[in-house]
């Protein structure tokens, strides 16, 4: 199946803006909407459109690394952000804080084991609606 | 308010009884689909509907304010839609996969798996997925 | 404080998965799974032992309260269930390295594996209704892709039911959650186990029903139980003692959960139900079997056959009788997986699992044959087998109550099992193979026969080990039933102070 060139003109500009907007998604989730999982699947979309213009091989090879092998990492940082709570000796999935360059007026950058369990999560549902969806398209 | 929404339930159940009977594989994923929205409807209407009032603290607040809508049935349903999304996704390539392999989608004639009958059925010939469905 | 104990079941399967995964292209993949197995196993044993000495424990995921935040629980039936998983999962593991192909092996079958295992003690041990609807997907979702990996076609066939069916009791369980949290406004087990007897409406009945019809799919019970015999003699032995052992008993004990914590509003009602299905379980399952010819479909129809059992303790809702359900999942899960085990050896060294194709297997592999009557007998009831003393209680548990046609059919059913045994031994061990070969355990290479045997070996000694000592087993089961009768404990110990604030007003 060859794409119009339109799309794959268009494809060159989208990827990197929705790659982009799913890292901006990703990193406001915390107090505002959005979040992983949404971040998650405006990401895979980007590499999804990539893959109707270009093809499923040149959007693997674009990936570099398997969807699959995405997710399973994915899975295992979110694990390891909530097992994380166990060092501060408490119990599975609380969040742990670190305010940096924290002053009286200002809470500085907050940095939380509920980012790095976010970004498993982005990574968990990009790798696995990516493994889903590339499968679907070789087979069709 | 609710009552609308049991009503489009009600509809929802009844199409998906009517689709999950016929004997195409396909036709009964999409009535599966269906019954699976049904069911997030019914928990969504289930934890009380509070239209326009989204459960948002606001800037310096730290609680809501009185009568915001229900959190938890929204993120009961949102993850229910997730999982229901990859077992769905799963079971659309498995029925796919299924057709190209076995080169059919009624059910009647899934017989691969069971004990060998003594008189075997005449088979009849292969149809696209699109033929099936339009039957 | 011991509650960091309680995930840990949960954790260790995980992570196993996510490092099998990175490996699985390489032969280190299948040791990471024995060893994470091994590793689930010991931190079951840890967390039994804890709720042994001093009670159930709880803890409150992410410091959230109950009953908003997610609770995970054990009390003595968690705790056992939990450990009883390890070590089928240990078993099967070890069995894997063999059984499984390196194809299987490359699709990612370890972390699959491990998956599964975390998706049943999750469902164990969690407190909370809605988590453990995410347990039953996790676990249904990785049951899906262990039962078609391989491709063959009639495991594509077998999958089709499966999955479909498997939905639909899914998405009736999920109903009666949303509409449980509608009527009641709490999803906790042990909140709902207060807070439902408060509510006067007949809709909890209803409710009720739902998730009978629901979990009595995933238990297969009779007249549900179609997709087990449609599907579990297609994937590869190691995959389907995983299933025959720890899949429906996941149904079985979430309907003994909600049938001795939260739905006990209309016992008379909801448990006669009970009663007449399980009777009706064990019946047809066992006439299913007989009608076979299949060692691995034979088998299939016993699970039925037997899950009947356990939900026979659970209708009589006598202490005695909860006992033998206990006792009954326990003794169960190790029999039947290790059954379908022995299979996987006969159908290696016989060439098949069709009974008319296979013979001589006494002949040539009489330890095989020895470590087939073991679980054999054991299902059927005979003494000093665990099997006897589960069917004992459940029957003593009938009589005490006056109930002489179950009893009966329950002694029957016994029979009708040892019938079926016995075709399998006549066909397969006993007489001689069609082709004329006398199939011998020294035909696999002593590097393919160990990781093959030794799980046989171990399950069949923990049998006969059940079966000479009940005492401790009867004692623990007790102690369970004691705890699923008077829910007493599981809600202070879940719900805290609030549970004393309530009780003091």
């Amino acid at each position: 199946m060859r794409s119009s060139l339109i799309v794959q003109a268009a494809t060159r500009l989208l990827v990197g803006l929705l790659l982009l907007f799913s890292i901006w998604m990703l990193l406001r989730g915390h107090n505002e909407p959005g979040g992983g999982f949404i971040g998650g699947l405006v990401g895979s979309t980007g590499f999804i459109l990539y893959a109707i213009a270009h093809g499923c091989r040149a959007a693997r090879e674009a990936l570099r690394i398997e969807p699959q092998t995405i997710a399973v990492l994915g899975l295992g940082i979110a694990l390891a952000a909530g097992a994380f709570a166990y060092l501060a000796g408490e119990q599975l999935f609380t969040g742990q804080w670190l305010f940096l360059g924290r002053t009286e007026e200002n809470y500085g950058v907050p940095l939380s084991n509920i980012l790095v369990f976010d970004i498993g999560v982005y990574l968990v549902v990009m790798g696995s609606v990516l493994t889903l969806v590339l499968a679907l398209e070789e087979e069709v | 308010m609710e009552v609308f929404v049991a009503i489009m339930v009600g509809a929802l159940v009844t199409a998906s009884v009517y689709l999950m009977l016929a004997r195409s594989v396909l036709r009964f994923l999409f009535g599966l689909v269906l019954l699976s929205n049904a069911a997030n409807l019914l928990i969504f209407a289930a934890g009380g509907l509070t239209p326009e009032a989204p459960p948002l603290v606001a800037e310096g607040a730290y609680a809501p304010p009185e009568g915001v809508a229900n959190a938890l049935p929204q993120a009961l349903v949102l993850t229910a839609i997730v999982i229901g999304f990859g077992l769905f996704a799963f079971a659309l390539v498995l029925i796919y996969r299924g057709y190209q392999n076995l080169g059919t989608l009624d059910s009647e004639q899934m017989r691969l798996a069971e004990p060998p009958e003594s008189d075997p059925q005449p088979s009849t010939p292969q149809m696209s997925p699109m033929a099936e469905l339009s039957k | 404080m011991t509650t960091w104990l309680l995930p840990l079941p949960l954790i260790l399967p995980f992570a196993t998965a996510v490092l099998a995964f990175l490996f699985r292209r390489n032969r280190e993949g299948r040791w990471i799974s024995v060893f994470g197995s091994g590793a689930t196993l010991i931190a079951g044993l840890i967390l039994f032992r804890e709720v042994w000495m001093n009670g159930p424990i709880a803890a409150q995921m992410g410091e959230w309260p109950a009953p908003f935040g997610i609770t995970l629980v054990a009390d003595t039936l968690s705790a056992v269930m939990v450990v009883i998983t390890g070590i089928t999962g240990l078993a099967v593991s070890i069995y894997a390295v063999t059984d499984v192909t390196d194809e299987m092996e490359e699709l990612g079958y370890h972390a699959i594996f491990q998956v599964l295992i975390a998706g049943v003690t999750g469902a164990f041990l969690t407190g909370d209704l809605f988590n453990l609807y995410v347990w039953f997907e996790v676990m249904l979702i990785s049951s899906f892709g262990m039962l078609i990996l391989g491709g063959k076609r009639v495991q594509l066939d077998a999958g089709i039911k499966y999955v479909t069916l498997n939905l639909i009791s899914t998405i009736l369980f999920l109903s009666g959650i949303g509409l449980l949290y509608g009527t009641t406004g709490t999803l906790n087990l042990a909140d709902l186990s207060r807070v439902v007897p408060t509510v006067d409406d007949g809709l909890i009945t209803i409710i009720a029903m739902m998730f009978m019809v629901g979990f009595g799919v995933k238990a297969a019970v009779f007249p549900l139980f179609f997709w087990l015999p449609a599907s579990y003699h297609t994937p590869s032995f190691a995959v389907s003692a995983v299933f025959a052992g720890l899949l429906t008993k996941v149904g079985v004990y979430a309907m003994v959960r909600m049938f001795t914590l939260v739905f006990t509003q209309d016992v008379a009602f909801t448990h006669t139900i009970l009663l007449w299905v399980a009777c009706a379980t064990m019946v047809t399952g066992v006439l299913g079997a007989a009608a076979q010819t299949d060692f691995r479909r034979i088998l299939s129809f016993h699970i039925v056959s037997q899950i009947g059992y356990m939900i026979l303790g659970l209708a009589l809702m006598t202490p005695l009788a909860i006992v033998g359900a206990v006792f009954y999942l326990v003794h169960h899960i190790i029999v039947k997986a290790n059954l379908f085990l022995v299979a996987g050896v006969a159908n290696r060294i016989a060439g098949g699992t069709e009974l008319g194709r296979i013979g001589s297997l006494y002949k040539g592999a009489p330890l095989l044959a020895f470590l087939f009557l073991v679980p054999a007998f054991s299902l059927a009831g005979f003494p000093p087998l665990s099997g006897f003393w589960a069917k004992y209680v459940l029957v003593k548990a009938s009589m005490d109550i006056e109930m002489w046609l179950v009893a009966g059919i329950a002694l029957a059913v016994g029979l009708m099992t040892i019938y079926s045994m016995t075709k399998i031994w006549g066909q397969a061990f006993w007489k001689p193979h069609p082709s004329g070969i006398v199939p011998k355990l020294t035909d696999m290479p002593s590097h393919e026969r160990a990781p093959l045997m030794i799980p046989i070996i171990a399950l069949a000694a923990m049998t006969v080990l059940i079966g000479l000592f009940p005492q401790p087993f009867v004692a623990i089961a007790e102690r369970a039933a004691a705890e699923l009768l008077d829910p007493t404990v599981y809600v202070t110990t879940v719900l805290g102070e609030i549970a004393e604030e309530a009780a003091d007003q």
